[in-house]
């Protein structure tokens, strides 16, 4: 089965890492990839994106951030408790090439996201400026990680707690603007990725961006994904996760991620009250 | 004989028990409730056991119907689920979900002049009661064979495939992306029309014969067909079905609120999210629903936003009464639940509200102009028809293509120009050596019965291949 074999609080109560029992999957997957996780019989299919896979052990690894019911369940599982169901590799691998100067930027657990693309974008010869980024220093994750995945690691904090006092596009603009940036990664909160790709566009730099609309099955059947990219339709579980950044409508896409709000508020609140009653 | 057919024909037909429409119009629980044996008795009784039976003709694989009838009036239940098995894998699904009228009793010779024999309520009841009363024993196995199949999907054909060469003798197992067996079985058609329950005891028969279940498996993606045959299998079996959403191409599709009905009714049926919160999957609630499309799926679709609260549900349609593909059954039960038909209706563009969600759709009235390709008269838009209905629902029910998933990945197989698998008509073979393919990922969406009826085919052509050769 899908057991929890590590687990680990990134950011207290807020931000988890989990370790998970699935060789079929740790065997096939690819940076970029996602996969779909429901912890019981009554469960969400939740899609969360691989931040680290392990073939010879057979593991993958997810970190995600505690938002709603679903991912304060998983939050509250522990080592040896299994997902009853775990799909994947889903989605497109990211396409690595080696073009010379990279930007990497991730912003809250989009670096974990983002950390498997750095590496394998710093493997194959190029020159990654990773820049990360955290509302406070409690948040920021895998810097040492993306430390080691990167030639130069910049850190940004929305209070000024840690590294530079601010948002990650402005560290991103700095970098641009010493010229010859090839490519720019930006995975993280979806206003984020929209601020990164009107940069970006600006600089006339290529730009990828990682999309995390809401899903069920992730496999092309139910277009629950769709997001609109240069105009035309597509579904991000198959046609992505990762799209030209600068042909993606961003604003459709943060209305599509409200679409349940009020049920998912009232499912967590419930959710709490009964967990916190036991 | 003549005299004794005369008689016959005067009985009615023995309707079967239903749900009152205003209650079940709010609940989840089968619609029609069960003949008594009783009345099933009685049915049967109505069957002329005619020497050249016009219904077999009707019946897509051939199912002994005055045998099986005949077996049940005589009161033996047992052998007449052993002659519907014969045929039909599944007759507890068949009997309920088949288009019988345009098939088996479309054709019964009772129908010509009044009303043609239940032969889906009566093949239903052999099969309820043989689950309910039976003795759950297996069919006979040959000996083993040593040679392994796998089949991928688990939906009506690709379930037949796997029983029809586990009693043979060969090793199946089944891989299914999603985390539950059955295809459209469970994820599509609703409990109030087929219960969960019986796909699930289906299944588990297949299970207790020895069939290996594996969910969450998406071949393609968490294993491709040549890795499969490196692991040892010896043949393959493609039953993925045509999964693919098809929209309206009209502006404002991506407004909040609009849902394929792949969408809507895998949230309901596979995911209960119509027990919601009680389970985590939401569902959208509508108060004015609006559903495109007037097959069976947009049936399903209509009454379960019935049964779900909505104030109001329409079905909009570009064509008249008369084209409308559903069983006629659905659309009578949809009409009498308090569904709205809009015909002659066709969808131009969504309105939605600044926070993006959708609150109504412009239409244009249509007419029924020349005849197209189809044979079904071609719906004309009529000029300064537009009209706006009022709606913050809308689930798009307009037909669903082959999913790319797995061919993408498998270039050995050739595909038509529309997506689907090639495979020959008459055994199943795909252009890739040692692989099957049968279903609505040949076909396009059909039915059941017409994909159990190519899994069948397959599986003949299968075993004969695991013991003769390609
Ligand atoms: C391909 C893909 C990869 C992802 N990878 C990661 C990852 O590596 N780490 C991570 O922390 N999160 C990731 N996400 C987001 C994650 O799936 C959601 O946070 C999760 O589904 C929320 O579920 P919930 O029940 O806890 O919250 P809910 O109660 O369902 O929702 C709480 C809030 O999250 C938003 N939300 C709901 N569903 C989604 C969704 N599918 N995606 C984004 N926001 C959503 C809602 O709008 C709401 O504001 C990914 C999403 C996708 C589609
Ligand atoms: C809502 C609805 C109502 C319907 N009502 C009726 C009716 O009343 N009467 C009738 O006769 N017909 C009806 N149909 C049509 C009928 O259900 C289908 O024709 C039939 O189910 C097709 O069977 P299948 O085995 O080819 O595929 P499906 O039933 O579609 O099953 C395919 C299975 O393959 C799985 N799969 C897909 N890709 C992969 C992959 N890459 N790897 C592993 N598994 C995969 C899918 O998850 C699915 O479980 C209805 C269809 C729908 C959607
Ligand atoms: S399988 Fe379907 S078509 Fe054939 S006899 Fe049964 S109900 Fe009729
Ligand atoms: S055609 Fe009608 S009456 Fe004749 S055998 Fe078939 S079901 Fe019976
Ligand atoms: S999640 Fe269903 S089509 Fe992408």
């Amino acid at each position: 089965m899908f057991k929890i074999v590590r687990r680990e609080e990134m950011a207290e109560g807020t931000v988890i890492l989990n370790e998970i029992e699935a060789p079929l999957i740790a065997k096939k997957a690819k940076p970029g990839q996602f996969i779909i996780l429901k912890a019981n019989e009554e469960g969400e299919r939740i899609p969360l994106t691989m931040a680290e896979t392990n073939p010879e052990k057979g593991t993958v690894t997810i970190i995600y951030m505690v938002v709603g019911k679903s991912t304060a369940l998983f939050r509250d599982m522990k080592v040896g408790d299994v997902f009853q169901d775990v799909i994947g590799p889903l989605g497109k691998a990211t396409h690595i090439e080696k073009v010379g100067k990279v930007i990497c930027v991730g912003g809250g657990t989009g670096v974990a996201v983002l950390h498997p693309i750095t590496r394998a974008l710093k493997e194959i010869g190029n020159d990654v400026t990773c820049i990360i980024g955290a509302r406070n220093k409690s948040l920021l994750i895998l810097e040492e990680q993306m430390k080691a995945a990167s030639n130069d690691l910049r850190i940004c904090t929305d209070d000024g707690s840690y590294g530079h006092h601010g948002f990650v596009t402005e560290v991103m603009k700095e970098v641009l603007q010493q010229g010859d940036v090839k490519l720019v990664v930006g995975i993280g909160p979806v206003p984020m990725m929209k601020a990164v790709s009107n940069i970006t566009k600006e600089f006339n730099v290529p730009t990828m961006v990682s999309l995390n609309p809401i899903m069920v099955d992730g496999t092309g059947m139910c277009g629950g994904c769709r997001v609109s990219v240069g105009g035309e339709t597509k579904f991000a579980c198959v046609d992505g996760p990762e799209f030209d950044g600068h042909l993606v409508d961003y604003d459709e896409l943060i209305m599509r991620l409200r679409a349940y709000q009020e049920e998912e508020k009232k499912c967590h609140s419930d959710y709490c009250t009964i967990r916190d009653a036991k | 004989m003549a005299e004794k057919a005369v008689n016959k024909e005067k009985k009615g037909r023995i309707p079967m028990p239903e749900q009152d429409p205003k209650v079940r119009a709010r609940n989840f629980l089968e619609v029609p409730t069960g003949y008594t044996p009783k009345m099933a008795q009685e049915e049967a009784s109505r069957c002329l056991q005619c020497k050249k039976p016009a219904c077999v003709q009707g019946c897509p694989v051939g199912v002994d119907i005055p045998g099986f009838i005949d077996l049940l009036s005589q009161g033996d239940l047992t052998g007449a689920i052993r002659n519907l098995w014969s045929k039909n894998a599944l007759p507890a699904v068949c009997g309920r979900v088949c288009p019988q009228e345009s098939q088996c009793e479309g054709q019964c010779i009772l129908g010509k002049k009044g009303e043609a024999v239940a032969i889906g309520n009566l093949e239903r009841f052999c099969a309820d009661y043989e689950r309910e009363n039976g003795t759950g024993e297996l069919p006979p196995k040959a000996a083993p064979t040593g040679k392994k199949v796998a089949v991928v999907g688990s939906g009506p054909s690709g379930l037949t495939v796997a029983g029809d060469l586990i009693v043979k003798g060969h090793d199946v197992t089944i891989f299914e992306a999603f985390h539950k067996p059955g295809g459209v079985l469970v994820y599509g058609i609703p409990e109030f029309r087929l219960p969960k329950a019986i796909v699930a005891q289906e299944v588990n028969f297949l299970e207790r014969l020895g069939v290996k279940v594996v969910c969450n498996a998406v071949v393609g993606k968490t294993v491709s067909l040549d890795e499969l045959f490196e692991e040892g299998f010896d043949a393959i079996y493609i039953g993925v079905g045509a999964g693919l959403p098809r929209f309206m191409n009209i502006p404002g599709e991506n407004l909040v609120g609009i849902l394929s009905a792949n969408e809507y009714l895998t949230r309901a049926n596979l995911m209960k999210a119509y027990k919601y919160p009680e389970v985590d999957t939401p569902i959208p609630l509508g108060k004015n629903v609006t559903v495109l499309g007037a097959g069976n799926v947009a049936m399903d679709a209509a009454r379960t936003a019935m049964r779900l609260g909505a104030e109001s549900v329409k079905i909009v349609y570009r064509r008249s009464r008369e084209e409308m593909p559903a069983r006629g059954a659905e659309i009578h039960h949809a009409e009498e639940e308090g569904i709205e038909l809009f015909l002659l209706t066709n969808p131009t563009k969504y309105i939605g509200n600044d926070n993006g969600r959708l609150i109504g759709m412009e239409c244009l009235k249509m007419e029924l102009g020349e005849p197209d390709a189809s044979g079904r008269r071609r719906p004309v838009a009529i000029k300064g028809s537009e009209f706006e209905i009022e709606t913050d629902l809308c689930i798009v029910a307009v037909g669903s293509g082959a999913n790319p998933l797995l061919t993408a990945e498998t270039p050995k197989i050739q595909l038509n120009k529309w997506g689907n698998i090639h495979a020959d008509e008459k055994n199943g073979k795909t252009t890739m050596k040692g692989v099957w393919a049968g279903g609505d990922i040949v076909t396009g969406a059909a039915t059941v019965i017409l994909a159990m009826g190519a899994g069948r085919q397959a599986a003949d052509s299968m075993h004969e291949y695991l013991t003769l050769g390609w």
